[in-house]
């Protein structure tokens, strides 16, 4: 049901920091293709490169060095504003520490992208509630983040990163601040959301339980990609 | 993104920090206050000095003998005017209305086991055309009474009031030092003089009887001239001080012995004091609006870095710098505009509370109130800028990871 042509495609990625001899490669060199629709684990430890590829896949950094094609756009040649607007369109975000603001009720925290696209009030909060119910929130629609419960704050930033239908939903360790109950449910939502929506759903993740859910892991190693698992159906477990 | 919807952000981001907002805008809402009050309160106290010596007499001259008030130094004690003066004023120099010479002296008047010290002021009928004096009852001097000097008076309401109570005093007889006299008329009400004397507290009588009953001498110590309208006060003024140094022969080179006083002087004076202190205290005034600006700046400085990561959310779900700019823009112009708002109410209340106790009229001056309005949406603009380019230049990333 997914779609095999790739809407990603790294080619040769280098991403330097610094200059001169402190000088630092974290990426070396990747290559790297995502299909649409795929459910992808992006694994490794510390250092391995793969936040900062998170963060090139992500359109908040650009690479030094080597190209990056979303859905045909040359990614690494856009300004700072273009890639603003390139993810208001196609980008969805979830963050480890759920990111929200706080004293804002859940629905306008879900709103706020709308606001940015300049959806009038009716359409936000009509596309708010929709979002909301998807992620099981809809009654707590007027709770302020410190109303609700870890993984429900997780849900309603999922909610706010699915709101306006994104091709793709980034995902940097939603779980790493929950138990694992609440770990598994929002596993489930984020697996729902790919089988149902086509979400093409991108996850940084160091727990192989998490990365199980995926159709794909990727494993990053000394800002390399150090090999690819694919999997016919996602939640089947590693051999 | 279209302005209504950074307008929606800034007002949900005060709505959130309702106490810091109203910390932020209290700088501006003193500001504007004060400004406001003090100009206000500056331009009725500048209105009340203007009326009270307009009440004086606009287009009045002052002749007295002497130079300036008073007597100044020793030498010889200047002449002063008698009756030919007057008629060689009132006939030789153009663009004179009315001369009114005056001669005064003090006494207790009585009436019916009533007493009260006042002020005699000789005069002639020419008195009530030179000062804006309106009658309330009874009638001026005849030719007969000024001629042959007859006891005769006309009374200020002072007088009026504590010899008759307010009632009805023409036709009644009143005792005025040795003296008895006939009330013939009765005087509206003036008020208070520019310095501090009360107008109304006044009995005016033909000049020849005061000089024979009271001061005893034809002299005349003060020469009140209207001037017409249609002429420039100050050529008037020149001919009169030709006309005086002719009579009293002096040399040219050689100082007045008299001296003109325009009233208009007296009132461009006390009005450019007035003025002057206004001015004084509004810029002190504008300068705690200034310092209100900067608290705004200081606070949305310290509001850019506590909400680092809020920004970093917009950011990354999509906000363009241009965006996050206007949002910090806005929210710092709405609160500066806010406390301008508060600020002109204020004032409205203090200028309401004060006006009773200083004793002047309240006028409503619209352009202080719109100018120190503008001011503080133009400080919003510009305290606000620095800290919003600030906000639109963090990288997501970053501001992301912020702690």
């Amino acid at each position: 049901m997914a779609d095999p042509a790739p809407i990603i495609s790294l080619r040769g990625v280098t991403k330097t920091y610094g200059e001169g001899p402190t000088a630092f490669q974290a990426l070396k060199g990747v290559d790297l293709d995502i299909a649409g629709g795929d459910f992808v684990a992006v694994m490794g430890p510390s250092g391995s490169g793969k936040s900062t590829t998170m963060n090139i896949l992500g359109c908040l950094d650009v690479p030094t060095d080597g190209t990056f094609l979303f859905r045909g756009h040359h990614v690494e040649a856009l300004d700072r504003d273009q890639r603003a607007l390139l993810r208001r369109r196609y980008l969805g975000f979830v963050f480890q520490g759920f990111n929200l603001l706080s004293r804002t009720s859940a629905l306008e925290n879900v709103e706020l992208p709308l606001l940015y696209r300049g959806e009038d009030k009716k359409t936000r909060a009509d596309m708010g509630m929709a979002a909301l119910d998807k992620v099981g929130l809809a009654e707590w629609w007027d709770h302020t983040p410190a109303e609700l419960s870890g993984g429900q704050q997780q849900r309603v930033a999922i909610a706010r990163a699915i709101v306006t239908n994104p091709d793709v939903l980034l995902a940097d360790e939603p779980t790493g601040n929950l138990d694992s109950e609440r770990s598994v449910e929002i596993m489930e939502l984020l697996t729902d959301l790919n089988r149902r929506s086509g979400i093409t759903v991108l996850m940084v993740t160091h727990e192989p339980d998490m990365a199980a859910f995926a159709r794909t892991v990727v494993h990053f190693k000394d800002g390399l990609v150090e090999r690819i698992d694919a999997r016919h159906r996602a939640g089947e477990a590693v051999a | 993104m279209i302005i209504g919807t950074t307008f929606v952000l800034a007002i949900r981001s005060i709505r959130r920090h309702m106490l810091r907002s109203f910390l932020t805008t209290l700088g501006i809402i003193i500001g504007v206050a004060a400004v406001v009050t003090m100009v206000t309160l500056g331009n009725a106290t500048t209105a009340a000095v203007q009326e009270q010596i307009s009440a004086l007499g606009t287009n009045v001259l002052q002749i007295r003998p002497g130079q300036g008030f008073g007597r100044g130094g020793g030498g010889p004690r200047p002449p002063e005017f008698d009756a030919q003066d007057i008629e060689a004023l009132q006939r030789q120099v153009t663009g004179v209305r009315a001369v009114a010479p005056q001669a005064q002296a003090s006494a207790i008047a009585i009436y019916d086991g009533a007493n009260w010290t006042t002020t005699i002021n000789g005069t002639t009928n020419a008195y009530f055309e030179v000062q804006p004096w309106q009658l309330t009852a009874g009638r001026t001097f005849s030719p007969e009474e000024e001629a042959a000097g007859k006891s005769v008076c006309i009374i200020g309401s002072t007088v009026q009031q504590n010899l008759f109570r307010g009632g009805n005093a023409v036709g009644e007889r009143i005792r005025l030092g040795q003296i008895s006299c006939d009330v013939i008329g009765t005087l509206a009400t003036k008020g208070q003089a520019g310095f501090g004397g009360d107008q109304d507290d006044t009995v005016i009588m033909p000049i020849k009887t005061v000089q024979r009953r009271f001061t005893g001498s034809q002299d005349i110590r003060l020469i009140l001239v209207g001037v017409d309208q249609a002429y420039d006060t100050q050529v008037v003024q020149e001919s009169i001080s030709d006309l005086l140094r002719d009579r009293r022969n002096i040399e040219p080179g050689e100082d007045d012995n008299f001296n003109i006083f325009d009233t208009r002087q007296i009132s461009d004076t006390l009005t450019g004091t007035t003025n002057l202190l206004t001015s004084i205290v509004a810029t002190v005034a504008g300068i705690s609006l200034i310092v209100g600006g900067i608290g705004i700046m200081n606070i949305m400085l310290v509001s850019v870095t506590e909400r680092t990561r809020e920004i970093g959310i917009r950011l990354a779900i999509g906000a363009v710098a241009r965006e996050v700019l206007l949002q910090f823009l806005v929210e710092a112009i709405v609160l500066s505009c806010l406390g301008g708002l508060i600020g002109l109410l204020v004032a409205q209340l203090a200028v309401a509370a004060l006006v009773p106790v200083m004793d002047v009229k309240w006028i409503f001056v619209p352009e202080i109130n719109v100018a120190a309005f503008a001011i503080s949406a133009i400080i919003g603009v510009v305290f606000g800028y620095f800290p919003a380019r600030r906000a639109a230049a963090l990288n997501p990333i970053d501001a992301l990871r912020h702690e």
